[in-house]
């Protein structure tokens, strides 16, 4: 037997799980770039790395997807920053360690970190 | 809880199921674990998406890419290009038919089948796991249960739905609310309520994707029908032919009672609620309400006259209420978004939406949703995407059995309950057979009323009797004996029958043939007075012949002809022997000089 508050929390635990199947346009993005040369720089721990920190802080209109070579090969992994609404933002030579700051000060609190931005690394 | 950076959704709907779909999520996970995918990308099975006529349907989320007719050996493709390197396949994508574009974009309401529709009932179809009630619990699930048992009273529920303007899906049409009132008012110790899943239309597939999709909504409802009446029991009446709605259905009946959901002291609010299901042998006359609840009582499945009505004395003498499947999937939302948000929706009499399983001669054969009131052309050209091959649309069926065929001349006709009785047919379950310029329409009056003749139960004269005397007057008239009067034979039968049956079956069972005489009456004629089958169906009707002046002799015909009929020399005409020829038609589409007529 679930309680009343049992069920909220249920629901909104699935809801962070499945809203990429139902969520429109409105939820923020974070886009790895997983061609060869992104994973062979190490994008799939990065991602990785996205993933648990979503899943920790039950982000529920968070999507991480992948995409292809943009051609800065040298200067991946790198990860793009969707949020609604505010010009995107591109981190490069992105670590599993730079990620729980990116979700924390970017994601939660909307304040780019600008030290890893690919405009600090020209 | 694991967070997925992709979901797989494979359809799991009978349709897709059957073209292979299984093999499909087999396949993805062996491919997914070779390529060390498993712990980000997630493969789910759902209910039915609606578009059966591009099935098996994979999609692919966040990206929302939309795979058609996919195939075991496309999965490897779509593994290792589009989950491993973010690269869609093109190939696979699904081609709109009205557009003739390929959707690869998020939202599945820009493709043409998609955008005239608006899903109430099918809301969760194809979007959750139906054996998840986490699931259908994030989709707002049981949340309209607990507002039902802790914020209204048993009158306000009631009141809600009857100001809702919702009516039976099932196809009476009867204002539910109504329904739930008269059982709420029966004094009695115990009293039921009954759901009625015994889809038995030819072509109907609604319901089964209802359950099949999103089965919780229709215990969530049931339990909120339950507390509105006085209910503690409910029983789901539904076919044995439907073995993945009835096993999904048990499923969520489990998950249900373990998360206290159904049973005892539901919410502690001290409502007590259950369900069981029972499981129908296929008989047609079973979706009847009297003879369904006999069924369920273990007793012969027949009918028997009314009043009294169910909600005065139903299953086991106790009151009982009965609704069909498409009609509780409304009743959780109608409670949680609330009467006026419903009723906004549809015509003046019929509120809401209805669900239709489009199927014949169309393009589009599956499941579609639509407001009240959408006219039958936007249902069968824009949505349906019309006929196949460029053949002529030529006449609708609504209704099943009970219903009738409406001509080119009413497709402007808004869909709603009072129209469609007042156009001559009527809405039904849902089932909307689409028929081209092949179709025979007495021959399809035929196929129906063959149909009523096998499933009469044979409880009284006029339905036992009277249709067997219909079909013997339609055989005969297919065969080419028909003869003078036959059509006012076959009125007068039918009005009797209407009028004497003793219930739904018998009633409406005339319905076919009555709509199929008022709008193609001269093809009843054709056949009768010039032994003539205008849409060159009825093979007793049909004649081969061949031109000796195209006919070139090359012998191609003869050497295809299955039953040595047709003779002749090289190079001289043939001819084709009329008492041998089995009208299969093969002849005509091996000549190559256009020699070979049939009329």
């Amino acid at each position: 037997m679930k309680s009343l508050a049992e069920l909220e929390a249920i629901r909104k635990a699935t809801l962070s799980r499945i809203n990429l199947r139902t969520e429109g346009d409105n939820g923020t993005r974070v886009v790895i770039g997983m061609a060869t040369c992104g994973i062979a720089a190490g994008a799939r721990p990065v991602m990785h790395a996205f993933m648990d920190e979503i899943a920790k802080r039950q982000l529920s209109d968070v999507t991480v997807s992948q995409t292809g070579c943009i051609g800065m090969c040298r200067l991946e992994p790198m990860v793009d920053v969707i949020v609604p609404g505010k010009e995107k933002v591109t981190y490069v030579h992105v670590k599993p360690e730079m990620v729980p700051r990116i979700v924390a000060e970017h994601i939660v609190n909307g304040r780019p970190v600008d030290e890893y931005t690919i405009g600090a690394a020209e | 809880m694991d967070i997925y950076r992709a979901h797989v959704l494979v359809c799991g709907g009978t349709g897709c199921s059957s073209s292979g779909s299984a093999k499909l999520i087999d396949r993805f996970n062996d491919k997914l674990a070779e390529n060390h995918l498993e712990k980000e990308v997630k493969v789910i099975r759902t209910g039915c998406f609606g578009l059966c006529e591009a099935g098996p349907v994979v999609i692919v989320y966040p990206d929302g890419t939309f795979y058609s007719h996919v195939k075991p050996e496309n999965v490897d493709e779509i593994v290792s290009e589009h989950l491993l390197k973010g690269r869609k396949v093109e190939h696979l994508v699904y081609t709109d038919h009205a557009t003739h574009e390929q959707n690869a974009e998020k939202k599945l309401d820009d493709i043409t089948f998609y955008k005239y529709q608006h899903r109430i009932a099918l809301r969760n179809c194809g979007v959750i796991d139906p054996e998840n009630i986490d699931e259908y619990l994030a989709m707002d699930g049981y949340k309209a249960l607990e507002k039902a048992l802790t914020q209204m009273t048993r009158e306000q529920v009631i009141d809600e739905i009857l100001k809702s303007g919702l009516r039976g899906r099932g196809g009476g049409g009867f204002p539910t609310g109504l329904k739930w009132k008269f059982t709420y008012q029966s004094q009695a110790d115990q009293k039921f309520v009954a759901c009625n899943a015994d889809e038995g239309d030819p072509g109907a597939f609604m319901d089964r994707s209802i359950l099949e999709g999103d089965p919780h909504a229709i215990i969530e409802a049931m339990a909120i029908a339950g507390y509105a009446i006085g209910a503690s029991q409910g029983y789901i009446y539904v076919r044995a032919e439907y073995p993945i709605a009835v096993k999904r259905l048990s499923i969520a009946i489990d998950q249900a009672r373990e998360y206290g959901l159904l049973g005892k002291n539901i919410f502690e609010t001290g409502f007590d609620f259950d369900l069981n299901i029972r499981l129908g042998a296929g008989a047609f006359v079973c979706g009847e309400e009297t003879a369904l609840m006999h069924s369920i009582e273990g007793k012969r499945g027949e009918p028997t006259a009314r009043p009294p009505f169910p909600a005065v004395k139903g299953l086991f003498e106790k009151p009982t209420m009965l609704n069909n499947v498409e009609t509780y999937a409304n009743v959780a939302q109608i409670i949680l978004h609330g009467a006026d948000w419903f009723a906004a929706m549809g015509t003046e009499k019929s509120k809401g939406t209805k669900v239709f399983a489009l199927g014949g001669k169309i393009n589009n054969t599956g499941l579609v949703e639509i407001p009240m009131g959408t006219p039958l052309r936007t249902i069968i050209y824009d949505i349906g995407g019309g006929c196949p091959n460029g053949k002529k649309f030529k006449a609708v069926q609504t209704g099943g059995p009970s219903g009738g065929c409406l001509p080119e001349s009413l497709l402007d006709t808004p869909v709603d309950y009072d129209n469609l009785i007042a156009a001559g047919s009527m809405m039904g379950s849902g089932g909307m057979i689409v028929m081209d310029e092949d179709n025979c329409m007495v021959d399809i009056a035929r196929f129906y009323l063959d149909f009523i003749v096998d499933e009469s139960c044979g409880k009284c004269a006029p339905c036992r009797i009277g249709t067997k005397r219909m079909l013997e007057i339609l055989n005969r008239i297919v065969e080419g004996k028909g003869e003078e009067g036959d059509i006012e034979k076959l009125e007068n039968l039918a009005e009797t029958i209407k009028s004497t049956a003793l219930c739904g079956l018998g009633q409406t069972a005339p319905n076919p043939v009555l709509s199929t005489i008022k709008f193609f009456r001269s093809e009843y004629e054709a056949h009768i007075r010039e032994k003539r089958c205008p849409a060159h169906h009825c093979k007793s009707l049909l004649q081969y012949k061949i031109d000796p002046e195209k006919c070139r002799g090359c012998t191609a015909c003869a050497r295809a002809c299955p039953a040595d009929a047709i003779t002749g020399t090289v190079k001289q005409p043939h001819v084709i022997d009329t008492a041998k020829c089995l009208k299969c038609g093969t002849c005509m589409e091996k000549c190559r000089f256009g020699a070979i007529s049939r009329e």
